[in-house]
């Protein structure tokens, strides 16, 4: 404890520290910018700058990117959008970790010939550029009626997602001992019971990693929204771009700033809340990857 | 031992007991068939889809009319397209060498036992929580070059200060790579951070006992020991910069004109709002070969590595 404080008063302590300060600032900048600008009414962006505090905080932005500003042809603010995406994150995330848990157990403990194999043609659909399957992703969808359609981007998700929480739930499960499961066959346990009754119960950590990188993931796709949906079901990402890039009217900043604080807050939250196994689910996601 | 005395009981009924032995033993594949089907045909058979495409003469419906090279021979005369791979050039150059330049320096920095480490490490990541359409829409705002940081700096007394790069042709693609490095930067000291915790303390401290300087220890014994984190951080952003959709949308839309853009923008604009669909798949393909240009020699080293360890 001495010796750590006496640590902190040299000079090269100080200016490590003031560095490391400054980053911060350099990081946090552009977020403060975001919400000072979303508070300010539109003669205060004209007579102030970046960095000066709103004249009078005003809620006007907020509820005009909710509920009024144009995104393209339409006037209803981006409230729509969000729903779409929460009813979009929601189902895709649940059914992708379902699908990646039960993956994960068979790919760790029931191997099979050519399981190995498999596990490896799945991780390389983390690597694709997503580019490559759009456009027969997009007749498929047409063929089967999910055109344009919440279930269609769900649908989407999960496929595209599913190599990621496979990766996720197997690396995770490889690290239960594989006595453990024997032991349970010898005792007349199946492939169910294992799974219900011995897995599961251990992978509380695991799902946090799995929900919460999947709800990211999908919360802040823009790809997938802006090529599969249209109309009525487009998510908030697609929404926000449609009205910053709106070239009709007056650009308004603060509305553009408030709408793309909506667009944040979620997975911002998320990342407040529960940051620790965000982070483990970005480096084990990449890394291992 | 119940078991034993029932499997030997059970002998008339062994027709039954085999079709629950078969069930369980095939339950494994059937868990596993659904992402077997989601991943051969939406991955693999997706793919090939896309590369015949590529091969064919189509523009707003899909024609099966073979047409070889065609559609890469018209790519390569085009000026967009030339345009869009020489920015992934310049961006994905500028946005890999800042992230680690800055992550690894900032990992460093904050390997020096730091008080309320938790805490810094959370602000230097949390950009990666936001949507790159967040991050675009924000540094539009702060680049605005006439209401953005220029004005700051002409409140703040520099009234000579000039930053028009938003809409000047030649470095509209460097504000991009701004937005993109503080997005991924912090990431990027996390990976470095994580490599750094997993380096030995003894060898640092036996080549400080040997009156070794901190900065020769770290530039001799410690980043060349950094070599797989930077290989797989290499890896992930080079990963990220041909993917770029996102954040030049919403930063520039590709613009002005098409002076931002890049193939993922260009694939996008040609297939689906331009009628070119055998253009854009074969865009489509290009970036899959460059990214397993990427990948391949990468995945040789890991297996190759993993072997001899």
């Amino acid at each position: 404890m001495l010796d750590s404080t006496r640590k902190a008063l040299t000079p090269s302590r100080v200016l490590v520290y003031a560095t490391l300060l400054l980053a911060c600032l350099v990081y946090l900048i552009p977020v403060f910018v975001m919400l000072i600008t979303s508070f300010k009414t539109t003669g205060d962006i004209r007579t102030g700058n970046l960095m000066s505090m709103p004249e009078s905080w005003s809620l006007e932005a907020w509820s005009k990117a909710w509920s009024s500003a144009c995104t393209g042809v339409e006037c209803n603010g981006v409230n729509g959008f969000f729903w779409n995406s929460l009813k979009m994150t929601i189902p895709a995330v649940l059914i992708s970790t379902g699908l990646g848990a039960i993956n994960g157990y068979v790919l760790s403990k029931w191997r099979f010939r050519g399981s190995d194999l498999f596990f490896s043609m799945l991780l390389f659909g983390c690597f694709i550029p997503f580019q490559v399957v759009l456009l027969p992703m997009a007749s498929t969808l047409g063929k089967l009626g999910l055109a344009n359609t919440t279930p269609g981007l769900v649908l989407v998700h999960v496929v595209y997602g599913v190599a990621f929480t496979t990766l996720f739930f197997r690396n995770f499960y490889v690290g239960v001992p594989d006595a453990l499961v024997k032991a349970a066959r010898l005792d007349g346990a199946g492939f169910v019971t294992i799974f219900v009754r011995i897995m599961l119960p251990l992978s509380t950590p695991i799902f946090m990693v799995c929900f919460i990188w999947q709800f990211t993931q999908i919360w802040n796709d823009f790809l997938f929204g802006v090529v599969f949906a249209s109309g009525d079901s487009q998510p908030i990402t697609v929404g926000l771009n449609n009205l910053v890039n709106t070239s009709t009217g007056v650009k308004e900043y603060n509305v553009d700033m408030a709408a793309a604080m909506i667009a944040a807050l979620p997975t911002l939250l998320v990342y407040i809340l529960a940051g620790k196994y965000f982070i483990r689910g970005l480096t084990s996601g990449s890394v291992k990857g | 031992m119940a078991q034993l005395g029932a499997v030997s009981q059970a002998t008339p009924r062994r027709p039954r007991v085999r079709l629950t032995q078969l069930l369980e033993r095939l339950l494994p594949k059937l868990a596993l068939a659904p992402t077997v089907v989601l991943t051969l045909v939406g991955i693999y058979g997706f793919m090939i889809w896309t590369g015949a495409l590529s091969l064919t003469s189509s523009t707003f419906l899909p024609s099966y009319e073979f047409a070889g090279f065609e559609q890469y021979q018209r790519l390569f005369a085009n000026d967009r397209w030339m345009t869009a791979c020489q920015n992934l050039a310049i961006f994905g150059a500028l946005f890999i060498g800042f992230c680690l330049a800055i992550g690894c320096f900032l990992a460093i920095l904050l390997d020096q036992r730091i008080r309320h480490e938790g805490m810094i490490r959370t602000i230097y990541l949390y950009p990666m929580a936001l949507s790159m359409i967040v991050t675009g829409a924000v540094w539009q705002w702060i680049l605005n070059p006439s209401l953005g940081l220029e004005k700051l700096m002409h409140d703040w007394g520099w009234t000579s200060f000039q930053f028009d790069w938003l809409t000047d042709t030649d470095m509209v693609i460097y504000t991009i790579v701004i937005a993109a490095v503080w997005q991924a930067s912090g990431f990027v000291m996390a990976l470095f951070l994580a490599g750094l915790r997993g380096i030995d303390g003894a060898i640092i401290n036996a080549a400080r006992v040997d009156g070794a300087s901190l900065p020769r220890i770290y530039l001799r014994i410690v980043l060349p020991a950094m070599r797989p984190v930077f290989f797989s951080s290499v890896m992930v952003l080079a990963h990220i910069a041909i993917k770029s959709f996102d954040l030049v949308t919403a930063m520039t839309s590709g613009g002005p004109g098409y002076a931002s853009d890049l193939p993922a923008l260009f694939m996008y604009s040609f297939t689906f709002t331009r009628g070119q669909m055998g253009m854009g798949a074969a865009s489509a393909m290009l970036m899959l070969g460059a990214l397993l240009a990427i990948l391949v020699p990468y995945l040789y080293s890991e297996l190759r590595g993993a072997r001899n360890a």
